[in-house]
């Protein structure tokens, strides 16, 4: 008996409600057609279209960025490219440059690869480390802050000043046993051990806030379930806490990794941007002792800002590049998606 | 519109009152009158029917108080835990039952803020001489949620037994152990060919059990249940509480519940908590069937909580 009459008001509602004229009514999902009357559909401010439409656009505006850009360096990448110049030396043709533009750019790729891996090996014990004694002690707690607010200014700190600090360090003549020396014993301050340890500054905030976060969402039950079992706090965190963080390590250690492979700046000063020159007589240790180059730095000098001036390079390598952070990237999801709370309720 | 309905009158809670503790029966057993009388009360089926063979104080606690910042959570309790029969802890939330329990194997000390006073023994020899991580040993616990870490079912039953002396046992020497702890748990048939298998794909009840089998491969003499069954359906409680009675005449078991009927069905000595102190300790039929405490009487018939 009541029904009709309230959805009679409500309808009355609908109507007195004051509403622009000629606005169209916002279409409901098909679903939910037919559930209301054309009427009792309220129209959206105009404040509420703009809105909306902004959203759009900014949404698909970065789509259309992104897809650009990946669409441009492949159609770019693959006209230059050709499979024999990946595995090919670059040449130097004079002795100004530095950096050769004939030739392939097998000692970029190989650059890249070296310093990505020497700069998350150094940055992994630290940042998990790191994460542990903030996350699972912490005290006292103005270290604990001091702490937090220095792992934030490494991550704020631009890589060319971070770069330029780390060759200050580093020419000076006790770490002269790291890097590419002269044979008056001048000590140039480059070499891809110490690119591998300033790049592990930029890997290891974001280690350390993935490592600490993953740490964090372990419940507190489960720490003390290991307690209650007669286990100290030592082996809870090497048995427990770190396997149960394992995938929120991997994610951090992924996008340093991505970070490392796209920075230039530490690359121009600190690892020389020079084709792999390997330093001394120890077979591993003479590459790490030796300058060398990456791929970013190999398009930096091949692109027409550089010296090389050789764009059709610059686009291939570029493109390479590309494609290995983008794979990155996708592991990253991989990882970060299979990786849900294993003890949610 | 029809007038407002009058809210119903608030009962007035006695708060401050001495602990009403019911002396158990001479000899062994339960009184036949006071299990007629709980029975006319509540008709819940028990479960722990049969003869008690040996009964042992294992546990005594001795004017326990905890605090937290000062405030007080538990206020002087006295009360034994005996192998042989289950002690329930019943009362509302945020009355000391968790913090009374966390105290008997000293995971209180966990807490920064918390300071206890009174003493707790362990077979006559107090707690806070005991090393710590043997102590544990001795009292294992498992919690409301299910939590195995996340490793093989054979890694978290093993897990307590690693890492005692210097070398770490074998996987083969550790087995007859791990599968003796799952037998006991009642989990071996369902999981005796996927060992290796991640703890964490089992289903809540099985992933309690493992729990329970985790605390009972180290070797416990008591057995701390902090609402075992709260995160778990019917099917897989009623495993529970069958384990908690087949396991009853080895260990000493202590249960905090929320679910008067649960604690009506496993436990054989009730305490009945309120606001931090202890209301009323009894044979279970004698609580719920005869409480002599106002409180309890209320609690237990429903009246707060």
């Amino acid at each position: 008996m009541s029904t009709p009459a309230t959805t009679e008001s409500r309808a009355e509602t609908q109507r007195r409600r004051i509403r622009p004229p000629n606005l169209p009514r916002p279409r409901l999902p098909r679903r939910n057609r037919g559930l209301l009357k054309e009427e009792e559909i309220v129209p959206w401010s105009i404040g509420d279209r703009i809105g909306l439409a902004a959203a759009w656009f900014c949404g698909l505006l970065l789509c259309a960025i992104a897809g650009s850009i990946v669409l441009y360096m492949l159609v770019r990448g693959l006209q230059y490219l050709s499979v024999g110049a990946l595995f090919e030396h670059p040449v130097i043709l004079s002795t100004t440059q530095s950096t050769g533009t004939a030739g392939g750019y097998l000692d970029p790729i190989e650059g890249t690869l070296i310093l990505t891996t020497l700069g998350t090996l150094i940055a992994l014990p630290i940042g998990i480390g790191t994460a542990v004694w903030l996350s699972e002690y912490g005290r006292p707690s103005w270290l604990a802050r001091a702490v937090e607010s220095g792992v934030e200014i490494v991550a704020g700190t631009p890589t060319i000043v971070l770069a330029i600090f780390g060759l200050l360090v580093f020419t000076q003549g006790a770490f002269g046993f790291l890097s590419f020396t002269a044979e008056g014993g001048a000590v140039f301050g480059r070499s891809f051990f110490i690119a591998g340890i300033m790049m592990s500054l930029i890997a290891i905030p974001l280690i350390v806030g993935a490592t600490r976060e993953a740490l964090q969402s372990i419940p507190a039950h489960v720490r003390e379930a290991s307690y209650a079992l007669g286990k100290d706090k030592i082996s809870t965190i090497r048995r427990v806490l770190l396997p149960a963080s394992r995938k929120g390590i991997a994610t951090g250690t992924t996008l340093g990794m991505g970070r490392i492979a796209g920075d230039t700046a530490i690359v121009v000063i600190l690892l020389g941007a020079t084709p792999l020159e390997p330093q001394g007589d120890v077979p591993i240790l003479k590459v790490l002792q030796g300058t060398g180059s990456t791929l970013t730095s190999y398009v930096y000098n091949n692109s027409p800002a550089g010296e090389g001036n050789a764009p059709q390079k610059a686009y291939a390598a570029a493109f390479v590049l590309l494609i290995i952070v983008i794979l990155m990237n996708f592991f990253v999801d991989l990882i970060s998606r299979k990786g849900s709370d294993p003890w949610a309720r | 519109m029809g007038p407002l309905k009058q809210p119903p009158p608030v009962r007035r809670i006695v708060v401050d009152d001495e602990p009403t503790i019911v002396q158990p029966p001479k000899g062994n057993g339960t009184t036949e009158e006071a299990k007629t009388g709980a029975a006319a009360l509540l008709s819940a089926p028990r479960k722990r029917e049969g003869k008690r063979a040996t009964i042992k104080e294992r546990m005594t606690l001795d004017e326990l108080g905890v605090a937290y910042a000062g405030k007080p959570a538990v206020k002087a309790v006295s009360l034994p835990v005996r192998q042989g029969e289950v002690l329930g802890l019943i009362g509302p939330s945020g009355c000391g039952k968790t913090t009374l329990l966390r105290s008997l194997n000293r995971l209180v000390d966990q807490t920064p803020t918390a300071s206890r006073s009174g003493t707790i023994y362990l077979d006559d020899q107090d707690v806070d001489l005991l090393d710590v991580t043997e102590l544990r040993r001795q009292v294992g616990m498992v919690f409301q949620q299910p939590n195995p870490f996340p490793m093989s079912v054979f890694d978290n039953v093993a897990y307590g037994l690693r890492e005692r002396g210097s070398r770490r046992p074998s996987r083969a020497a550790l087995r007859p152990a791990v599968e003796e702890a799952l037998e006991r748990a009642g989990l071996l048939e369902e999981v005796k060919d996927n060992l290796m298998h991640p703890a964490l794909r089992l289903s809540g009840g099985q992933q309690q059990r493992l729990c329970i089998a985790r605390s009972l491969a180290v070797g416990p003499e008591v057995l701390l249940l902090d609402e075992p069954c709260s995160a778990l359906d019917p099917r897989s409680t009623s495993l529970i509480e069958e384990l908690i009675m087949s396991l009853r005449e080895e260990i000493a078991i202590v249960i905090v519940t929320h679910n008067l009927q649960q604690a009506y069905r496993v436990a054989d000595r009730v305490a009945f908590m309120y606001l931090g102190d202890l209301v009323e300790y009894g044979d279970a039929d004698g609580v719920f069937g005869a409480p002599k405490a106002k409180r309890t009487r209320e609690y237990v018939s429903g009246g707060f909580g």
